[in-house]
Order: structure tokens, then sequence, then C-alpha cells
């Protein structure tokens, strides 16, 4: 059977149960290392109306720039209790919030560090494969040396940078299509 | 030279973003390239989910409520593999699905069939050292859809999957053999023609269980990582 991959298909409207149980939009228990913030995402679709049935999932290295995971090999603290996952359903005005900590900076395979970000999966009805795009902090100083900003073209590169509201929430709009067209990653 | 630890998928495998008998696809489809990135640590690590603790009764649909649910009870086991056949252990499988009549125990499902008090719909499981997983359910209903005139879904179970990375991430829909819907289905039909038995458990009779239930076979394939230098230099 083995014979290629296993295609991708939609997540379709009713994911429940079990993906239900597994929400955690608050990935930072007290005690865990770092800046608080709060991220509130929202989906689009390319006729700019909300998509309320949208799941997001998040994936981030920790304060210190270490992920959780035996790939990353180098010698920085790992925090109790933060595993970098986190998952939330969009809700009727398309938002999906998180509670994490900003994440510190990880290398670049060619040299040099990457500015911090958030990884992102989005999945929702009409959306056959999983489309993937990062979070990044406006005003950030590392976004100008940025290697993975540099592959995007600079008209686009504001549909992945989430800017700070009055209330101190990290807000990226999303958009699947239209002229805002949010810019995806081939991984 | 970035080298990507994970094969890079060729076109073929997967469904296109938008597929014109799939309406909803019109408007949530991005129209311009993705942006190939190098994977980097933050590609090529993601969740495990190693902490998460899994109830007793989560692989078995049946028996997570107060009663057996109404339907054809059913197996559905298989292996978590990717592209060369080597297992992922210890692989988190998520799944959820609708009930024997066709209805999701889900606020949004308006379609005029019976809820089962005793089926919920999700269930997880967790792979074993060979990638093997196991769950007990009851056959879920076909539904329709209203994405077209007179739509139906074949009867199918949702799949989530991790992998090792954020690079392998999947969800997918498991169907069943022989389905007469499978023809007319845009979801299903949106894979590559050559690719779409993938998504087909097949009928496992060996591992039908006398007196109580049927058996399907799902293996799944994930991305897998490319040769090494060192395993090029070795043959
Ligand atoms: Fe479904």
């Amino acid at each position: 059977m083995a014979d290629g991959l296993t295609p991708s298909q939609t997540i379709g409207p009713f994911y429940w149960g079990s993906l239900v149980s597994g929400y955690r939009a608050d990935l930072a228990p007290a005690g865990v290392a770092g800046e608080r913030i709060e991220l509130a995402l929202t989906l689009y679709d390319a006729d700019g109306a909300v998509v309320p049935d949208g799941l997001i999932e998040i994936w981030q290295a920790n304060s210190h720039g270490r992920y959780n995971h035996p790939e990353d090999r180098r010698n920085l603290p790992l925090d109790t209790g933060f595993e970098g996952f986190g998952r939330a359903s969009a809700d009727t005005s398309g938002t999906a919030r998180f509670a994490t900590v900003r994440p510190g900076r990880v290398p670049w395979p060619e040299g040099g560090l990457q500015a911090p970000h958030i990884n992102i999966s989005i999945f929702a009805r009409g959306v056959l494969n999983r489309l993937a795009t990062r979070l990044y902090f406006e005003g950030d100083p590392a976004l100008a040396t940025d290697p993975v900003l540099k592959l995007v073209d600079p008209a686009r590169r504001s549909t992945l940078l989430a800017t700070c509201d009055a209330a101190g929430v990290w807000c990226l709009p999303i958009h699947l299509g239209g002229d805002r067209e949010t810019v995806f990653f081939d991984c | 030279m970035a080298h990507d630890l994970y094969r890079r998928t060729p076109p073929g495998q997967h469904p296109p973003n938008r597929f014109d008998g799939y309406k909803s696809t019109a408007s949530r489809s991005p129209t311009r390239p993705a942006v190939v990135l190098p994977q980097t640590l933050s590609e090529i690590t993601g969740p495990l989910r190693r902490d998460e603790r899994l109830g007793a009764q989560e692989n078995d649909l049946t028996r997570q409520r107060m009663g057996e649910p109404l339907g054809e009870r059913i197996v559905v086991h298989g292996r978590v593999v990717d592209e060369a056949g080597r297992p992922v252990p210890n692989a988190l499988v998520e799944i959820w699905q609708c009930n024997a009549a066709g209805r999701y125990h889900h606020p949004g499902d308006q379609h005029d069939a019976p809820l089962d008090p005793n089926f919920y719909g999700g269930g997880r499981a967790r792979a074993d050292d060979n990638g093997a997983y196991r769950f007990v359910t009851i056959k879920p209903g076909a539904y329709p859809w209203g994405n077209h005139k007179n739509a139906w879904r074949p009867a199918h179970i949702h799949f989530s999957l991790f992998g090792p990375a954020f690079a392998t991430r999947l969800i997918t829909q498991m169907y069943f053999p022989n389905d007469p819907l499978l023809a007319y289905d845009p979801i299903y039909n949106s894979v590559p023609e050559r690719a779409r038995h993938r998504l087909q458990a097949a009928f496992d009779m060996d591992g039908t269980q006398p007196e109580w239930a049927l058996a399907y076979e799902f293996d799944i394939v994930l991305r897998g990582r490319n040769a090494t230098p060192m395993e090029n230099g070795h043959g």
C-alpha cells in the first residue's frame, strides 16, 4: 500500500470530539520563563468574509529560542510545562486566541539567527491542504535581517506581521485569498 | 547548501488547493504560489505530544458513553509509516466521525438524522513502537452536504496526524472500499487519480473478530527523511 504519501483532505466543518479534547489555547502555565503575550489570529476568505469554522495550530520555540523536540540539540534551557504547541478553533468572528510567551530566536541553517516567529497551520472546510504560515512581531529590530522575510516579496511581507492593539494583544489577520492574501510557505 | 531533512513532495500526491467540484474551495484557496522555505529548526521540529495522557477508552468509540452506540461495530487499525515504510513510533492518531445514521455530535450539523446519545464520535490512539494503531468504532453513515444537487459524502472517518515535525503534519479522511458514493464525491475526487486509492481502507478478513466486529486496515504514509549524506556514502 505504501506506494506514496497519504493524500491530504479537508478537516471539514465538524471536527470535534478528539480535536476538541486536544485544545490548548494557553501554552504557558505560570512559571514559564519569558514575556507573556496574547495572540488573536483572524481568518478571512478571498472575499473578505470571516471564516468562522477554521482550526488554527501554532508551534513555537520557548523564550530562550529552544524547541521542545529532539532535533533541537542546542544547549539552551527547556521550560517545564512548555511544549510550544497550541490549538484553537476560530469563533464566530473568525478569531482564534492563544496565550503564550514571546519566542526567542532560532538559527538559520546557513548561519545567523531568524527573527522571533510563531509557526502556524490552518485547517478549514474548503481547505484541502494544510496552509502553513508564520507570525512575526511588528517593530522587532530582528525583522530587518530575517532570512525568511528576505525570501518574500517586500510588498507582501506585512501579511506576516502581527500588530499590537490597544489592549496589548498581538493581532494577525490571515487572508486565505484576495488582494491581501497571506504569504503561505511550502516547507 | 541547505539540506532539507524531509523529502519535498512531488506533484500528484495531494489535491490542488482549488477544486471546482468542491465549492467552498473557491473562496478559501490561495492563488499565489507558496514561498518555498528551506527547512529550518522551525520546520523539522514539531509537537510530539508525548505528554498527552490518553484515557483507557479513548480508542474505543463504542465505550465512551453509558451504553453501546447503534450501528455496525468495526475495528479500524493500521500502521503509521514514512515514505520508506519505516514506522513512525508513538504517533498520536486522532479521529472523528459521524454516527451510523450520518449525524455528527456537533451543534453545526443540522442533518435530519437521529443523534445517538451513546456515540460522541471522537477518539485518539497512540501508535506503538512499530507505528501500529487500533480503534474500535461503528461504521459511519453517509450524509448529505449541500455542495451540489443530491450531494452525499461517502462514509468516512477523519484522521489527524502530526508525525515527527511541523513539516509532516497531515489531516486526511479514510474511506471504505467499494462505496458507490466515492465516484460522486468531489472531496475524494479532488485527489489525483493515481493517489486516490490510498484513502481507501482495505477490508481485513483476517482481522475480523468472530461474532463481534468486521475489521478494516488503513495504513498512513507521512513524509519521510531524505537520505543523509552519510547514508549516501555507504550506498
Ligand atoms: Fe465528515
